[in-house]
């Protein structure tokens, strides 16, 4: 039995190996090139986040004990992080408005992608194409658009809110700064970061979706659960790994957006991607740069870990 | 399954909000690029006075270039690298350090971009001081967009790996073809429609990029939405308009025409494919 397994299981494999050479060098040149260009800048970045940007620190710090000096010189970008109030609150708005955007792409998406994978054999080419084409086309002027969409006096989105009251909830809400306001407000941003982020969500969810068996449900019917209960016990545990990515593909870039924010953000809703553009591009303090980065990475490290498994699950499936 | 007519119009009309929720921006921006009113967003008449601006505007024109001589540079490459990458990942089987390539192909999909553009900067920037080069600019930009579009393309290429049905290849070993001609000569055909699919997709991502861009460009290599990115921050331009309308229009075509092809070729495969099956079977 076992050995037959191995040759079954493993049987289209070692054919490719019979150019061993070739193997080695198909595999080493994208692997390589990632090791140089991917993960060695971060080992730099993690370096330099240690590192003092010039002398004018070192000297000021010569008086303190030498146990002392080193450490202190070492963590100097972290200890600016973990005391100042700016870094913390980017950080924890970031991964709000993220969680905040990821939640209603999921609202949004799970019931689009459902009933794009309920359409008809037909029109789901034609659903697929149209979530696929905005892609094609520049996200940077698509989120310029809403700019103009969210004006109140012109803006074609801006007037029907204010035509539906919409504003007053907004704004009781605290979501935008005063009533006929939309721009440069939490509600703006948020409104960006769901629109451009949504096909990432619809198109793993539909994968899953699609591929789900409809004869599962009926036997769930069949075995007396309701549609509600079919729903939650077979659909959604099934799309799981589709949710999974898709939660994933929005959540972890949306963490260091920097150009949504910059275009329909306003003063309170500075978010870590750019306060490290502004410590690097303004204050050109690098080591600072390289802390904000490489503790944005931390917070965002288990994300890509289950972003990770979840597209070998995808794969195997 | 029993599908109520209730059932059927929440569909319908989710469908088609979601759809409107997409669409919105693209047609907004591309009516109020014929606007004649001086002030933006604002509906004063049909003219084609934006055009006739953008056509004149140097800034634009050098920084369109500038970026679709990145975007195509960019795509090649990724789909070379992310061929490799895809093929080493679905045909090989496990090898040492399989994890980390995985994970390293796949992370830039959804790494924020300020710490890949900074990480690479700062490597560039040593390397700049050991060896003297390269010099920031349409090379370090490239390398950039390529780290991205590598995730992209292996993405899509793996995919269509996955799917393919590994019989033909085997096939084709079993009548004696050395593994560099299987490659070209039965798979290499076979995922020619996701090599395609990659080229556009990342030479589109390259076209669209602006924080790589902004960390890795250097004097005089302002690539198009970079010059967009600093208009848009501004306030509003319906110059911008007119540009969005012109990449639209193109789009469009391009993505309707190839795949109106990639269609056409799909089905005189698939029709070649099982006239060999069957003359075999």
């Amino acid at each position: 039995m076992k050995p037959a397994l191995v040759e079954g299981g493993a049987g289209e494999r070692p054919r490719w190996r019979g150019l061993p050479g070739g193997r080695r060098l198909v595999i080493g040149m994208p692997y390589l090139w990632l090791l140089l260009f991917f993960l060695l800048p971060f080992l730099i970045v993690l370096r330099i986040s240690f590192a003092e940007m010039d002398g004018a620190t070192i000297s000021n710090l010569v008086s303190f004990a030498d146990q002392d000096l080193v450490f202190r010189l070492k963590l100097g970008n972290y200890a600016t992080i973990f005391q100042d109030d700016i870094y913390w609150s980017a950080y924890g708005r970031s991964l709000m408005y993220a969680g905040v955007t990821t939640v209603f792409c999921l609202l949004i998406g799970y019931p689009f992608a459902y009933f794009m994978a309920r359409a008809s054999a037909a029109v789901q080419p034609l659903l697929l194409m149209a979530v696929m084409l905005p892609f094609w086309t520049s996200f940077l002027l698509r989120v310029y658009a809403w700019k103009g969409l969210l004006d109140a006096q012109t803006g074609w989105v801006g007037r029907l809110l204010i035509h539906l009251h919409a504003d007053h909830l907004l704004l009781a809400l605290g979501l935008i700064p005063s009533a006929g306001e939309f721009m440069y407000s939490p509600f703006s941003l948020v409104l960006g970061m769901v629109y451009t982020y949504l096909p990432f969500m619809l198109l793993p969810l539909y994968a899953t979706l699609a591929k789900l068996d409809l004869n599962l449900l009926e036997a769930a019917q069949d075995l007396g659960a309701t549609p509600w209960q079919a729903f939650w016990r077979v659909t959604v545990p099934i799309s799981r790994s589709g949710i999974i990515a898709g939660s994933m593909l929005v959540f972890i870039p949306c963490v260091g957006e920097y150009v949504i924010p910059e275009l329909l953000g306003g003063p309170e809703t500075l978010m870590i991607g750019r306060v490290l553009w502004d410590e690097f591009f303004s204050n050109n303090d690098w080591p600072l740069a390289s802390g904000v980065a490489v503790i944005m990475v931390l917070l965002i490290i288990v994300p890509l870990a289950i972003f990770n498994n979840s597209q070998a699950k995808v794969a195997r499936a | 399954m029993i599908v109520t007519p209730a059932g059927r119009w929440t569909s319908r009309i989710w469908l088609a909000l979601g759809l409107v929720f997409l669409y919105l921006p693209i047609v907004a921006l591309v009516v109020f690029s014929f606007t004649d009113s001086p002030v933006p967003n604002v509906w004063a008449g049909f003219s084609l006075r934006w055009y006739a601006k953008l056509a004149g505007d140097d800034e634009i024109r050098a920084g369109l270039f500038l970026s679709l001589k990145i975007a195509a540079a960019t795509a090649s490459a990724a789909v070379v690298l992310g061929t490799l990458a895809a093929f080493s990942l679905e045909r090989f089987g496990r090898f040492r350090g399989r994890a980390l390539f995985s994970g390293m192909a796949s992370a830039p999909l959804v790494m924020p971009e300020v710490i890949v553009g900074l990480s690479l900067l700062l490597m560039l920037v040593s390397f700049q001081r050991m060896f003297g080069f390269p010099e920031r600019g349409m090379a370090t930009i490239w390398l950039g967009h390529l780290l991205v579009g590598l995730a992209y393309a292996t993405v899509v290429v793996s995919a269509r790996l996955r799917d393919l049905n590994p019989q033909f290849e085997e096939a084709a070993q079993d009548l004696g073809a050395r593994p560099t001609q299987v490659f070209l000569l039965v798979t290499l055909p076979m995922i020619g429609q996701s090599l395609a699919a990659a080229w556009l997709l990342t030479f589109t991502l390259s076209l669209d990029d602006v924080v790589m861009s902004a960390f890795l460009s250097g004097p005089g290599s302002t690539t198009l939405p970079l010059v967009i990115f600093s208009r848009a921050r501004l306030g509003l331009d319906p110059t911008v308009n007119a540009l969005a309308t012109v990449v639209v229009a193109v789009v469009a075509v391009f993505v309707i025409g190839s795949s109106y092809l990639i269609a056409v070729r799909e089905r005189r495969r698939q029709r070649q494919q099982q006239a060999a099956l069957k003359g075999g079977g």
